[in-house]
């Protein structure tokens, strides 16, 4: 009799993908995902887990919250993150500190792995969304990623 | 009233009146065949469009909406393109066989579509024996990719060749078997005559439970007919390539792919039009006009061609052997026994009639 169950059960199955599918068939007007890129730049809003570049965010205050540990530069497996520091006199204390000078982020070199901003302590960097990044000379994909005259944010150490 | 009569009318008269009747004759065929050429382009390009913008939706995208409005023109600048291309082949290939094969597939869907009634009096072959005619012709098609996949010398379009050579030898059973459980309701092979009967109710409606599994084994075994997904054996993009039409390049490719939908529009029109009353309308509420018979006919047309669509979108390509086990061990005897089935109603009197 497994015949017969076989017929109903295979019919059952396939009006059911059918059924699936239809209704993404009448959802697509308002569901589509394709972007008409070039036509909707000013309205493209990219999806928070895409990975454009690395980016530094700064308050209004023009401060980061980068301390200079460099974990990032040891964990990036090819080289894309360099920081420039030095030591400079911290105000409160008066002793002499650790300060990030320029935080340097090659693009062409990054493959969005991510590694950094998971190792970083302080979550300074994070993903940007920005994906158009063809220029025409290479040496504008290399970023010096704080701001000038940009501090480290306090109380992010404590 | 009878506006495409009256027009193939004057015209066939007009023609007479001017030229001797041999000349007269001849020149209506030419005109005829160049009709359903023009009829065969237009119908396969827009089939192509359509079936792109259908599987856009179903995916969740958009589809070809550049090219004129809505992208109506893509399908057209897509044939340009294939006709500016060079036609290649293989070294080794057979090259007569290889070049006449597109033909036989594009002469077997010609064919077919010219007994197909699009409305009353319009119909370029009306023959007594309709239906076998289209059964008969159906198989012709396979030759055109049987020889198009033998004489490319190539191993896939060989595959794919002999795959669909098994298919459609195996299918063309279930298709007139189905089409066979009709002609029990309708006594007759003529599409028109068909037709005629289907005034008192669609034969699927006159036929009921029978005639619903009718539909469906014609439309799984016509959609297998056609090679299309799930049936695509033939060109199973991951396994061979491109099948029987690895090894062709520009118009020729073309043919085969025009072909193909319009294969396609055939199954779909003979549903139509032996199950869903081809050009009559519902309850007969355009019966005086008969000219508008025509968008009946291409509407019901068009949801049949919408539901294989439908059909491709959702299911995963069958194995070979999946393949044979449907045919051979349910669709073929379901439908005998339907047959036998459909027999006993109408001994019986128990079809439905308005």
């Amino acid at each position: 009799m497994s015949y017969f169950s076989d017929i109903y059960k295979g019919i059952k199955t396939l009006l059911t993908g059918m059924s699936v599918t239809g209704k993404y068939f009448l959802t697509s007007r308002k569901g589509a995902i394709t972007q008409q890129y070039p036509d909707n730049r000013a309205t493209l809003k990219m999806f928070d887990r895409f990975r454009g570049e690395v980016i530094m965010p700064h308050n209004e205050n023009n401060e980061h919250r980068c301390t200079g540990c460099q974990k990032c530069e040891i964990a990036c497996p090819n080289g894309t993150i360099e920081i420039i520091w030095d030591r400079g006199i911290d105000e409160t204390t008066g002793k002499k500190k650790k300060k990030i000078d320029q935080f340097v982020y090659h693009l062409s070199m990054c493959t969005m792995c991510g590694l950094c901003i998971d190792v970083c302590p302080t979550n300074a960097i994070e993903w940007g969304q920005n994906f158009e990044n063809s220029v025409y000379d290479r040496t504008a994909l290399t970023r010096v990623l704080n701001k000038p005259e940009s501090k480290l944010q306090p109380g992010v150490e404590d | 009233m009878n506006i495409s009569l009256s027009i193939t009318k004057n015209i066939h008269d007009w023609l007479f009146s001017i030229m001797p009747e041999s000349v007269a004759s001849i020149v209506e065929m030419v005109l005829i065949g160049l009709l359903y050429l023009v009829i065969f382009a237009i119908l396969g390009l827009f089939l192509v469009l359509l079936e792109r913008r259908i599987a856009a939706w179903f995916q969740l995208r958009i589809g070809p909406n550049r090219v004129g409005f809505q992208g109506l023109l893509q399908t057209m600048a897509d044939a340009l393109k294939l006709l500016s291309k060079e036609l290649t082949g293989t070294t080794k290939a057979d090259k007569f066989l290889y070049n006449l094969a597109p033909y036989f597939v594009i002469v077997s869907s010609l064919m077919a579509l010219a007994v197909i009634p699009f409305t009353k009096e319009f119909h370029a072959f009306d023959i007594n024996i309709g239906i076998f005619f289209l059964i008969a012709i159906s198989s012709i098609g396979v030759i055109g990719i049987l020889l198009g996949g033998w004489a490319s010398n190539n191993k896939f379009a060989l595959i794919g060749a002999m795959r669909s050579g098994v298919q459609t030898i195996s299918y063309e059973l279930s298709v007139a078997l189905s089409l066979l459980t009709m002609i029990i309701i309708t006594g007759s092979l003529q599409l028109s005559e068909i037709i005629e009967i289907q005034k008192n109710g669609w034969l699927i409606v006159q036929g009921h439970i029978p005639a619903i599994i009718a539909f469906m084994i014609f439309m799984i075994s016509g959609t297998a007919e056609s090679n299309r997904a799930p049936f695509d054996m033939v060109e199973a993009e991951s396994e061979l390539g491109a099948g029987f039409h690895t090894e062709y390049s520009g118009m020729k490719f073309a043919y085969f792919f025009l072909a193909e939908f319009i294969n396609m529009f055939i199954i779909a029109a003979i549903a139509a039009t032996v199950f869903f009353g081809g050009w009559l309308s519902p309850f007969g509420i355009t019966e005086s006009i008969p000219w508008l018979g025509v968008f009946w006919f291409l509407g019901k047309t068009f949801v049949l061609v919408f539901l294989m669509m439908w059909f491709r979108w959702t299911f995963p390509r069958l194995r070979v052997d999946q393949l044979l086990t449907l045919e051979w061990k349910y669709l073929l005897p379901i439908n005998l026994v339907n047959i036998v089935i459909m027999a006993l109603i109408v001994w019986l009197n128990l079809t439905i009639q308005f």
